[in-house]
């Protein structure tokens, strides 16, 4: 171990975690005896049942879903199943429109992240710019701030900064971006962990290969290009799984700038839908609509999934 | 933007000393390409420095500048200097003084009873027996679901004839009748506990893991064959091992613990009796509720200093261990 | 870590100060949206969750954009719990529609800070009921096309059964009616909570079913001499005997803490006996009850019964880039049959008696007549100050620690110390 493991950078964590994965079977001998069993299909239960009545209820009208609670029927899709309640959802609100917003945001968000974030982060790693010491101490020293204090100052600024606005008579300039899709991407885009996870990815990365491209002529840009970034697939897959999760499940900003009804993301959605006084099944409909997608992805890309998130974690 | 105790958004400050990150590598250039080089770093830095600037330290010299005056969130007459009114007037506040206490039960118990859960459940799946993927992957379900949808579907769970009380009374043959858990000052704090640990404890539990999976398996074998005891191994090896993660954990839990909002906003309100209302929540109803901006920011600084402490705090704990 | 970290706070400091000051020198107020440009106009509405109230909006304005090619408006609605935080969130960013739905109590905060523009209408107001009117300052920022009226809803069987009067007009239940009425229903057993208060309401619910019952008991939310204080009013010995009796309701089990989601259809299924309400929930009660629907006047808890005025108005924004198109699709809009088809729809009473006539019950001895009655008798608008919607959310709070079993003397002291606070730092709100 090292002594101060703190200190220590999680050298190309998401490389590491990766291989550990495989490596699990060095983890200790199983000598699982009945009751770690039995702990580990109660706790399997205990998060998988509230999700699994959730999808269940969504199936069916109101009347049974409280019919059905006392039996185990509440988590099985039995008895009036139909696709009523979604039906009613589409009808009610305009929800498509709500996933393709927050579908929009979420995927242009990562993606801007990802070359913004990567391009400071190489600079930092591998190029002599002055005070780069302290301009990554103050990326890094912004972590601490919790968005949620930032919120509302932030709601006022934005307010104030020019904005493009293009209609049928050219584009113009206007003042406030309250009420827009870039209200919803451009503030998010840094994320100062997101550098910090690509500097700490790129050092891992030999600087030969740097200097062998430089002596074939290519500049900074193309290294970056065309040798460093396709070296950090899985760096990149960690940042955009760590920033897509936010993004997606956005709900205090929204909830402050967003008024009307074709720029709303999901999870404003879904709170004033909740608030139209509908249905519980009508709600769990809504509610499994919002949440499948991410599962499913979830279940595709698992292994990058765990890989990121372990890679949060400061490896000694 | 969500508030959790998981959070992938809000993530280890702790773990970074920039000091000792490794510096410029003394490459000797030409003088005329290290010029090229400088300045096409900067180009390269510009567009994250330029957000970073616009987008988080203004609005945070925002919030320090407004907070000594009487902004409203509209009002068509310019805001004055109000000096300290309204740090005089949060500490006199009995909600923001609960709010206070609130954030700090809920940080008390929640840190210790997350990363407890989270710490079993990776001891329970770092094993090499079949069906350990699976088991992973269910624990994980809540992290990747919504704060938002979490806190819909438990308003329901917990209701006066829902889910939960509808099982405590089959599990007790009837003995038990559940309170309307969201609805008592008692219960609505446990309650609100209880689903957030359960939404958020699959995060720490592979955060565990990585740790777990970097003490070495020799040292194990070493102790099996001096037939040393599971809690031996555990307290000897495991526990020690973990130190890193330890920290980071703590750190990690508890900044998103003191920044609890969306479970509030969604299922309480902060209700009842401000038994659930916590120090962002009173921030957001008064800034963007109530309108008054100003009061919201002073809200802000005084959260942001006592998250900058308690970091300070742990900070110096952690480092004395070492 | 320390000295960068210090002068980034001190840097962003001094930023954030001199923003902050020319900043708000220059902000606020300028509501200047551009809503209203190229002929085409939006409407906001509060009634996303009201379907039978939003459809008659929309053909009001689907009737103006087919009887005339200049101009077409364009209808957005929200969910009534969220309407009034978008339409902050839109103010403060200039943002606003042209023509808004308002709550009518909101009306002197919004003309306050100015983004209600005074209206110009080409229809005579004067035979509007006045609590559909929204004035401050003698001038009107605000029309509505009805008025609704509290009431107290109960069958008649029950009632005869436990040999309680039926309250009228002349003689509503007196403070010691109402609990001899409620220990007798209690003791029947029938019913877990007897008197549905519908206490599961949120946002201006509130203030608008409760604050009367206060008035009636002698308090109020401000003082309405110069609306500079609550003090004496609203934590004055009659306000904290009234939310003691409040309390005491909960406490001996006649209400609930939280009544149901729909408390007009746990009437309407025998789950409360009298249920506090508006006249919206009449129709539809009849409908199921049929004759055996009683309605009566809210309590005279002291100083006779009170009911809240002022409901949902329409106004026109300052910021508005087409305000005589504004104004000539609200004045279209308050066409008598046209009042009396959202009246209908939403079971309320019509603004103007020409509607009135039009709307079956509201004529002579119609079944829906009595709730004009009780409107122009016990009407108590909520305080014309632009403190209003603070007051609102102080109100709020302090009636669900009421309702929660807080102690009534601390908790209204609490909302007292917070109005007065607000009041005062916004200079009284005397700036005009």
């Amino acid at each position: 171990m090292a002594t101060d493991v703190h200190l220590a950078p999680p050298t190309a964590a998401p490389a590491r975690t990766a291989r550990s994965s495989s490596r699990t079977a060095r983890a200790p001998r199983a000598r699982l005896g009945i009751l770690g069993w039995l702990v580990r299909i109660v706790l399997a239960v205990v998060f998988s049942f509230p999700l699994l009545f959730m999808f269940v209820s969504s199936l069916k009208p109101d009347a049974q879903i409280f019919g059905d609670l006392a039996s185990l029927a509440a988590f099985l899709p039995v008895g009036n199943i139909s696709l009523d309640n979604y039906a009613a959802v589409f009808d009610r609100v305009p929800a498509a429109r709500f996933l393709i917003n927050s579908v929009g945001v979420s995927v242009v968000t990562v993606a801007l992240g990802i070359v913004i974030n990567s391009l400071a982060a190489f600079a930092l790693s591998r190029m002599r710019v002055p005070g780069k010491g302290l301009i990554l101490t103050v990326i890094i020293a912004t972590l601490i701030i919790p968005f949620e204090t930032l919120a509302l100052p932030l709601v006022w600024w934005v307010n104030q900064l020019p904005s493009l606005s293009v209609d049928e008579f050219g584009v113009a300039f206007t003042r406030g971006w309250l009420d827009t899709y870039q209200v919803q991407i451009v503030p998010f885009i840094v994320n100062a962990f997101a550098i910090y996870l690509f500097h700490q990815y790129f050092e891992s990365i030999p600087k030969e290969l740097d200097e062998a491209a430089r002596m074939d002529g290519a500049g900074w840009f193309r290294i970056y290009r065309k040798v460093v970034m396709p070296l950090s697939g899985p760096a990149i897959a960690t940042v955009a799984i760590l920033t897509f999760l936010p993004a997606w499940n956005s709900y205090l900003w929204p909830l402050m700038v967003i008024q009307t009804e074709e720029l709303r993301p999901v999870m404003v959605g879904i709170q004033y839908f909740y608030q139209l006084n509908v249905s519980w099944g009508e709600i769990m409909a809504y509610s499994t609509m919002i949440t499948l997608p991410v599962i499913a992805l979830f279940i595709a890309f698992q292994r990058s999934f765990i890989n990121s998130i372990a890679s949060t974690g400061v490896k000694g | 933007m969500t508030t959790s105790t998981q959070g992938p958004s809000i993530i280890p400050l702790e773990g970074v000393a920039i000091a000792k990150l490794p510096g410029p590598v003394g490459r000797k250039k030409p003088n005329r390409s290290y010029r090229h080089e400088q300045r096409s770093g900067l180009a390269m830095l510009a567009p994250a420095i330029v957000l970073l600037i616009l987008f988080i330290l203004i609005p945070a010299g925002l919030a320090f500048g407004l907070a000594f005056t009487n902004a409203r969130l509209i009002s068509p007459y310019p805001a004055t200097f109000a000096g300290l009114d309204n740090f005089v007037r949060l500490f006199q506040d009995a909600s923001f003084g609960r709010a206070l206490l609130n954030v700090a039960y809920f940080a008390i118990v929640v840190v210790p009873l997350q990363a407890g859960l989270a710490l079993v459940m990776a001891l329970l799946i770092n094993t090499r027996i079949r069906g350990t993927t699976f088991f992973r992957t269910i624990y994980f379900l809540p992290v990747v679901t919504s704060m938002v949808v979490v806190s819909l579907l438990w308003v329901f769970l917990y209701r006066e004839d829902g889910l939960l009380n509808v099982l405590l009374s089959k599990a007790t043959f009837g003995l038990v009748t559940g309170p309307d858990w969201l609805g008592e000052t008692a219960t609505a704090m446990p309650a609100i506990i209880l689903m957030s640990v359960w939404q958020g404890v699959g995060f720490h539990m592979i955060i565990w893991l990585s740790g777990l999976q970097t003490i070495s398996a020799e040292l194990y074998e070493a102790a099996d064959i001096d037939g040393v005891s599971r809690w031996q191994k555990f307290r000897y090896i495991t526990w020690p091992g973990l130190r890193a993660t330890r920290s980071l954990i703590l750190v990690t839990i508890t900044i998103a613990a003191l920044s609890l909002f969306t479970q509030v906003s969604v299922m309480t309100q902060g209700g009842p009796l401000d038994s659930t209302t916590t120090v962002v929540y009173q921030a957001v109803e008064s800034g963007f509720r109530q309108q008054e901006t100003s009061y919201a920011s002073a809200i802000s600084l005084v959260f942001f200093v006592i998250v900058l402490i308690i970091s300070a705090i742990q900070r110096l704990l952690t480092r004395e261990k070492v | 870590m320390r000295t960068p970290a210090r002068r980034v706070v001190v840097t962003s400091a001094a930023v954030g100060i001199i923003a902050a000051l020319t900043g708000c020198a220059s902000g606020g107020g300028g509501a200047a949206g551009s809503d209203g440009k190229n002929g085409e106009l939006t409407l906001w509405t509060h009634n996303a969750g009201n379907k039978a109230e939003l459809d008659a909006i929309q053909s009001i304005v689907d009737d103006y954009n087919a009887s005339q090619d200049e101009t077409s408006v364009k209808v957005q609605a929200f969910p009534q719990d969220s309407y009034n935080d978008s339409v902050v969130a839109a103010a403060s960013a200039g943002k606003l529609p042209c023509i808004v739905d308002i709550d009518g109590p909101n009306v002197p905060n919004w003309a306050w800070a100015k983004y209600l523009a005074p209206l110009d209408l080409s229809v005579d107001l004067d035979k509007n009921l006045p609590s559909t009117l929204g004035v401050w300052n003698d001038e009107t920022y605000s029309v509505g096309y009805y008025d609704v009226a509290l009431a107290t809803f109960a069958r008649k069987s029950v009632l005869d059964a436990a040999g309680i009067r039926v309250a009228t007009v002349e003689e509503p239940w007196t403070r010691e009616e109402l609990d001899s009425a409620l220990a007798a229903l209690k003791a029947e057993g029938t019913w877990e909570y007897p008197l549905d208060l519908g206490t599961a309401g949120t946002g201006e619910w509130l203030p608008y079913a409760y604050s009367p019952f206060l008035q009636s008991f002698g308090g109020d939310l401000v003082n309405r001499d110069d609306f500079q204080s609550a003090d004496g009013v609203l934590n004055g010995p009659e306000a904290v005997e009234w939310a003691t009796w409040f309390q005491g309701l909960i406490e001996d089990g006649y209400a609930a803490k939280k009544s149901g989601k729909d408390s007009t259809i746990d009437f309407q299924n025998d789950r409360s006996a009298i249920l506090y309400t508006g006249s919206w929930a009449a129709t539809s009660t009849r409908e199921v009850l049929g004759d055996d629907l009683v309605v009566m006047p809210s309590f005279d808890l002291g100083t006779g019964p009170k009911i809240g005025g002022g409901s949902w108005q329409w106004g026109v924004t300052t910021g508005c880039a087409n305000p005589e198109a504004a104004m000539d699709y609200l004045s279209f809009s308050l066409k008598p049959e046209y009042i009396a088809a959202v009246a209908s729809a939403t079971g309320t009473i019509p603004a103007t008696a020409e509607a009135a006539a039009l709307v079956p019950g509201y004529e002579e001895g119609g079944e829906l007549a009595q709730f004009r009655e009780y409107s122009e008798k016990y009407a108590v608008l909520r305080p014309e100050t632009p403190a209003y919607p603070f007051i609102a959310t102080e109100f709020g709070k302090a009636m669900q620690d009421v309702i929660n079993g807080g102690d009534p003397r601390s908790t209204l002291d609490t909302a007292v110390k917070n109005i007065d606070t607000n009041i005062k730092s916004n200079g009284g709100y005397t700036q005009k």
